[in-house]
């Protein structure tokens, strides 16, 4: 009995200590963001990573969801296999959920397990001590830009997967289930709510955080060599996906 | 007398936990001096060298460098003290993202609009000094020795003109013959930059290239301290076990 009360209190006393450091973390990230000097070329190379080279996946899952949208719905919902009922449902799952989660799932297993790897090699091999007697901060140098550059780069992947994933749905409403394309076009047009996109992006934005933090953060803190590494990159990405998907449902609640 | 220590620690205590790695030490470096400190594995000496670098705040006691106390300074008090130093790691800690020269020049190529040509011809000259060959400038340092990326870690702490030098196990990882290399490099530099520097070891011939003076550490205390002519005569217990096993 005494030893479970024993555990108990360490656990709660390490998640506090966690909570604690990780919101100092996230303090410290966007403080030294509003700092000189700002490393314009680590960010941009950042940026560069995050945007560009997850635009090929993220555009792949959005466009088959937009695809299994309208195919779903055609035969899901008998009495309604209008362009205007079909047109609606692809638009707005795909602007209000499915663009910003398919995008925060795969930004988070490409990138943020990138991130997380990367910091924790540097954490556990001195090289983020060797930054900061080379004079440079390292939360600065390493962490702020990386933050910077997901906020930035999650809601334009964002925006570009809601493109690819209401054509998706367009492709097979007009190819596969023979609805009219110049009717299905208009009633999207119709049916676009731009409280819809703002959702979709507020979440964007969000998950944005939520990747760069939670990597950086259990990179930052690795510790023991490479199986630190892999523990930093496993936990970073269980965490930060656990998070998008509930964070996801808790902004939903503020939109209704 | 006062000014002549460059970097002066009192009652520096430090734990991790409950586990105390260094009890309530005094020492100092003066200017020009090559201090060595040598103890077990395992006794703090890389502990020590991280308070000295700011990246370990100790649980008591003050550390003065260039007359600022980095224990309890301000953010920027404690960043400028602390630039005048340079550190070579004792794994190397190079950035393996980066090619040689830009890992020599960081301080300059982790900005845009460096000159190119100038960084790359600065960080040659060092690594001429260090008699290191040309052509590994573009390479990256995976693609290295242990020998080489020490050598380019020494390259990249004294690229920026530092005052003072650490060393943390230099030859560490390292046959002898390369390790007596290294020890012969680190003495040419700190004698030619003018610099004073601190070397941790368990390596004692690294002693005999580097050290004006000598520190022992031994259970978490400052065991014995001195001249190297003065260590090999000496009737410490802890000094002759020392180099008994050594
Ligand atoms: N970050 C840390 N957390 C806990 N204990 C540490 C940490 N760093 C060092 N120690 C402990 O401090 C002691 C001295 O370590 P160190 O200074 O690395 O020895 P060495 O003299 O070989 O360089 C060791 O017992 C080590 O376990
Ligand atoms: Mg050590």
């Amino acid at each position: 009995m005494l030893k479970i009360i024993n555990l108990l209190g360490k656990v709660s006393l390490s998640t506090i200590e966690n909570i604690g450091k990780l919101t100092l973390f996230i303090f410290k990230s966007f403080f030294w963001l509003f700092k000189t000097p700002f490393y314009s070329k680590q960010f941009l190379f950042q940026l560069l990573d995050v945007a560009f080279y997850s635009l090929p996946v993220v555009g792949l899952t959005t466009f088959f969801s937009g695809m299994v949208l309208a195919l779903q719905t055609f035969s899901g919902f008998d009495n309604f296999n209008d362009e205007s009922t079909i047109s609606k449902i692809v638009l707005t799952s795909i602007l209000r959920e499915l663009g910003p989660v398919l995008a925060g799932l795969m930004v988070c297993g490409r990138v943020g397990a990138k991130m997380a790897a990367e910091i924790a090699t540097m954490r556990v091999s001195n090289q983020i001590d060797a930054l900061q007697t080379l004079s440079t901060r390292p939360i600065q140098f390493l962490i702020s830009t990386r933050l910077l550059a997901s906020i930035i780069a999650v809601p334009f992947l964002v925006l570009i997967g809601n493109i690819i994933g209401v054509f998706g749905g367009f492709v097979v409403a007009t190819f596969k289930l023979d609805l009219n394309p110049i009717l299905y076009m208009m009633s999207t047009i119709d049916n676009f709510n731009l409280i819809d996109l703002i959702q979709g992006l507020v979440k964007a934005l969000v998950f944005g955080i939520i990747i760069a933090i939670i990597s950086c953060y259990f990179g930052y803190n690795a510790s023991g060599g490479a199986e630190g590494v892999g523990r930093a990159t496993t936990i970073s990405v269980v965490t930060a996906s656990t998070l998008i998907l509930t964070s996801t449902y808790f902004i939903t609640a503020l939109f209704i | 007398m006062e000014e002549k220590k460059i970097i002066n620690v009192k009652n520096l205590s430090v734990s991790f936990s409950n586990n105390i790695v260094i009890n309530d030490i005094d020492f100092h470096l003066s200017r020009k001096e090559s201090l060595v400190i040598i103890g077990k594995s395992g006794s703090g000496k890389s502990v020590l060298l991280r308070c000295l670098m700011g990246l370990l705040k100790p649980d008591h006691g003050s550390i003065e460098i260039d007359g600022i106390n980095i224990v309890n300074a301000n953010r920027i008090d404690k960043e400028n003290a602390l630039k005048n130093i340079g550190v070579t790691f004792q794994n190397g800690a190079l950035f393996d993202s980066l090619t040689v020269w830009e890992n020599i020049t960081f301080k300059e190529t982790k900005f845009f609009g460096f000159n190119k040509q100038k960084a790359k011809e600065k960080a040659l000259l060092i690594i001429k000094n260090l008699e290191l060959d040309e052509n590994i400038l573009e390479l990256y340092p995976s693609e290295l020795s242990g020998g080489m990326q020490k050598r380019v870690a020494i390259a990249r702490a004294i690229c920026d003109n530092p005052k003072v030098l650490f060393f943390d196990e230099p030859t560490s990882g390292l046959d002898p013959i390369t390790g007596k290399i290294i020890n012969n490099l680190i003495e040419k530099t700190v004698i030619k930059l003018g610099v004073s520097a601190i070397t941790i070891t368990h390596d004692i011939s690294s002693i005999e290239n580097l050290a004006s003076r000598i520190i022992l550490l031994d259970n978490h205390k400052i065991a014995w301290s001195g001249k190297p002519n003065d260590m090999k005569i000496s009737k410490n217990k802890i000094v002759k076990q020392f180099l008994v096993n050594t």
